[in-house]
């Protein structure tokens, strides 16, 4: 592959016909991070965490209301119960809810579930799904808008919790995209605050057990509440350190009550929230002094004894910049743009970047960019479903797209956007996405999107335009023998070049 | 005049449809009246499950469950038997116009079913060394030039690709549009290791699922009827392909080859039917790209092997015999420990048929058809 074909395939997001191709590919690469934007009008167009968890809010209180007036016996199914739980699981997947049955009850918790939960799938989030997929298409920086991918797998949410759903776009559009080209520890604490991070992992519930409401609650012996240890421990686990790189269930349970108090406000409603003092704007960080366990913390050795929510800033400081993280971090950078083994010596250069700069990203991008490893001819990674079909429609020169369309095509393909399913995100090595059903998909995918060009592309002269001095024989030969230009275009989309980057 | 499926039809039975079908089908009438038919069967047939040699001394060993369906099977000679769903081509056999081919093989000695097919219908020594299909070429050795070809499917088939034109009409159960691309993609795939092997698993799968949802009894007697339509008349096609898949029997192969043959065995009868007193001038040939194992596999069914069997049918045939130098199913007489292992070249069987069925030189036959294969004799005296 030549260098501008790697530059605007392997670290941009797939060439675009309308596009120049790169004259100085280094350069080109870091022009973009003056060019990024991190707020482009149609991602500002979309719902934010604000207008969401209202919505959110507004449906938890009417249950919660129904319920006072009818009873539990006309409680949804626990499928879709409100607080206290609010970890249940979408019935559904987003782009599939039910819609309400006509003339459905006003006071029909099921039927009203179903609305919102229409709403938070269908409108909060297509439309934030659309508004990334328009990004990709028409940014100025797709190797940042990569970038941002990256980094927005890396702390995973999963919009397959009814609670989630409606969020999980914006957790990248307001805690990854403003820092993509900052310093790691500033979005790190700005992914743990948020809501869609706080709801998906439970932080939110979480309460210290001595921690005034913790000990009235648990002096009445009424219901059990306590310490939740999810978000703790995957912070430890996913979002910096990594997988047994030391630190032991002690340091995750310290953690976990140094988070105690971290929580969104205006979500849940009626008297607790006053007294919890989370009776703020719906989707908003708090910090509920009320919930938070009292008393020092011992983390991997070193103590904690600030006060109230700088405690947990604390922690989270000192993993931001930890050496464990800094390889965490090293490594999947490296696999996304080196391949699938990533290259030990480029982990190294990059997490001595990190660690040199405290953590900060442009200086561990620049290192990917100067290295020989990115760079090699040959490809490194078969293209992920989003990675092929976001090249796709940039191949085509599509510069809209219908969101449900996205949706759907990505469901379809196996990588339903934001709902990765597991806080750990998708999987980036080929063994994950280069399955046969998978390359079937992808072929039934392309002759769509072809029989949409309707016969205006002539794909012999896309492909070298897409792959400047990269295109192969065989390539070539099958888009010149293509019996119609639809065909040839199809053949192109899934041509080996195509398929990985 | 490649017809396109949409442009035709994109509603209707077959009958109606067939009636619509004559006018733009018609062709300058041909000078021969003879009739070739080649049914491909894709996906890897079990030649040892269609033609069994239940004289063979390890046959009951080797086969275990599988060999219980022709515990009443009708004998065609002292070795073989014919698998009980084969009604129609059991009584052909019996009226001497079915001659069945065992321990046949193409010239291609591994087991992937892309490449296998390509072989078959190519003609070549390895997969994609000839762009063209025998099929094809076999148009040019005819004794008249005005032969057409129609290949019964959406899109015409490896076999009939080549120089001379060829048509391709489908009913709308047959396999799906984009099978044409599917196949281009294959090609694309073919120096592309890890893709390619991918592509093959998928291609498999689909046969299996689409077989599994389409193929009943009633898609094959449609099928036959129409492909007898299309060949009767005085100005029809001469040549034509039919293209069956959901051979592929690695799990549950006792029910589903008794289906898989039930479809072809009513298809075979749908078509000669349909072709009436034609079908002394018709010639059909039955083949697949490989066979199963020997064995039965731990799920009830074969996984790809090599020697497999041909038949050929028609009216002109020297039927009512099997034709196999038999190399045994003992252990040790099995190719590579698994297979059955070929000693007819199935090249050659079909050199020889249709170099006779049409009355062309055999050598010239053979050199259009498998130009690779050199010196190699057609079989004599199939017909």
């Amino acid at each position: 592959m030549a260098q501008s074909s790697i530059a605007m395939n392997r670290f941009g997001l797939g060439a675009r016909p309308d596009e120049a191709v790169p004259v100085d590919s280094q350069k080109w690469l870091t022009a973009q991070f003056e060019s990024f934007n991190p707020r482009p009008a149609e991602i500002a167009a979309a719902p934010n965490s604000r207008a969401v968890s209202e919505d959110l809010a507004k449906y938890l209180e009417d249950q919660r209301q129904l319920r006072q007036q009818y009873g539990p016996a006309r409680r949804p199914g626990a499928a879709l119960a409100g607080p206290p739980a609010m970890s249940g699981s979408m019935a559904g997947t987003p782009d599939t809810v039910a819609v309400p049955e006509p003339g459905a009850r006003k006071d029909d918790p099921l039927a009203q579930a179903r609305q919102f939960a229409r709403r938070q799938g269908r409108d909060d989030y297509a439309t934030a799904v659309g508004a990334r997929t328009i990004a990709a298409l028409v940014t100025p920086a797709p190797f940042v808008e990569r970038l941002v991918h990256f980094w927005s797998n890396h702390f995973a949410v999963s919009a397959d919790k009814l609670t989630v759903v409606g969020l999980s776009g914006t957790l990248e559009f307001e805690a990854i995209r403003p820092h993509v080209l900052g310093k790691f520890g500033d979005m790190l604490s700005a992914v743990e605050r948020h809501p869609a991070m706080l709801l998906y992992l439970d932080q939110a519930q979480s309460v210290g057990p001595n921690s005034p409401i913790g000990a009235r609650v648990a002096a009445r012996g009424v219901r059990k509440i306590g310490l939740n240890e999810n978000l703790a421990r995957e912070i430890m686990e996913l979002h910096t350190l990594g997988v047994r790189t030391g630190y032991s269930q002690a340091d995750v349970t310290e953690f976990a009550r140094a988070m105690t108090g971290w929580t969104v406000s205006g979500i849940a409603r009626g008297p607790g929230a006053r007294f919890t003092g989370t009776d703020g704007p719906a989707g908003a960080f708090v910090f509920a002094a009320a919930l938070h366990e009292p008393g020092a913390r011992t983390i991997m050795g070193k103590r904690y004894d600030q006060p109230g929510e700088h405690q947990a800033q604390s922690v989270l400081d000192d993993l931001a910049v930890h050496p464990a993280t800094a390889a965490h971090v090293a490594t999947k950078l490296a696999r996304h743009f080196a391949g699938d083994a990533p290259p030990p010596a480029l982990v190294e250069r990059l997490q001595a970047a990190f660690l040199r700069t405290g953590g900060d990203l442009p200086s561990v991008y620049r290192v990917l960019i100067d290295a020989p490893e990115t760079w090699a001819p040959q490809p490194l990674k078969f293209k992920t479903p989003w990675e092929w079909s976001v090249s796709s429609m940039r191949a085509l020169g599509m510069k809209t797209i219908q969101p449900l369309a996205v949706t759907g095509l990505l469901n379809q393909l196996g990588q339903p956007i934001w709902r990765p399913g597991s806080p750990a995100g998708y999987d980036d090595i080929a063994a994950s996405w280069a399955g046969p059903d998978a390359v079937m998909r992808r072929v039934e995918a392309a002759e769509r999107f072809a029989s949409r060009a309707n016969g205006a592309i002539d794909a012999r002269a896309l492909a070298p335009k897409l792959f400047p001095a990269a295109v192969s024989p065989a390539t070539s030969q099958a888009l010149a023998n293509a019996d119609s230009p639809g065909q040839a275009l199809a053949l192109l989309l899934v041509a080996p070049e195509f398929m990985r980057r | 005049m490649v017809l396109d499926r949409r442009h035709f039809v994109a509603s209707a039975s077959i009958g109606g449809l067939a009636a619509m079908l004559a006018p733009r089908l018609a062709f300058a009438k041909a000078e021969t009246d003879r009739r070739f038919v080649f049914i491909i069967q894709r996906g890897a047939a079990d030649g040892l499950g269609t033609i069994a040699p239940v004289g063979d001394p390890s046959f009951a060993g080797q086969r275990g469950d599988l060999a219980a369906d022709f515990a009443d099977a009708a004998k065609l000679d002292a070795m073989f038997a014919i698998h009980p769903s084969l009604v129609n081509i059991g009584a052909l056999y019996r009226e001497r116009q079915a001659l069945f081919a065992h321990a046949v093989a193409s010239p291609y000695r591994d087991r992937s079913h892309f490449d296998g097919q390509n072989v078959l219908e190519t003609g070549g020594l390895g997969a994609y060394s000839l762009k063209d299909g025998w099929l094809n070429r076999m148009l040019g050795v005819l004794p008249s030039g005005n032969a057409k070809a129609i290949a019964v499917s959406a899109t015409v088939p490896m076999a009939l690709r080549g120089r001379y034109e060829v048509s391709s009409y489908a009913p709308s159960s047959l396999p799906q549009a984009s099978d044409d691309l599917l196949q281009r993609v294959a090609m694309l795939y073919q120096g592309d290791s890890q893709l390619h092997a991918l592509w093959s698993e998928a291609l498999g799968t689909r046969a299996l699922a689409g077989d599994m949802a389409a193929g009943s009894q009633q898609n094959a007697a449609a099928t036959g009827a129409l492909a007898a339509k299309l060949l009767a008349p005085a100005d029809g096609a001469r040549i034509a392909m039919i293209e069956t898949g959901g051979w592929d029997t690695h799990a549950g192969q006792r029910g589903r080859l008794a289906a898989q043959l039930r479809n072809l065995d009513t298809l075979i009868g749908a078509l000669k039917t349909g072709l009436g007193p034609s079908w002394t001038e018709t010639m059909v040939l039955v083949a697949t790209e490989f066979g199963r194992t020997v064995a039965v596999n731990g799920t009830g069914g074969t996984d790809h092997g090599t020697g497999s069997a041909a038949t050929l049918l028609g009216g002109g045939v020297k039927g009512g015999r099997v034709l196999a130098d038999w190399p045994g199913l003992g252990q040790a007489a099995l190719f590579e420990g698994r297979d059955l292992k070929p000693t007819t070249q199935l090249d050659a069987f079909i050199g020889g048929a249709v170099s006779a069925h049409f009355g062309v030189d055999p050598a010239r036959a053979m050199a259009a058809l498998f130009p690779d294969s050199r010196g190699v004799p057609a079989v004599g005296g199939l017909v």
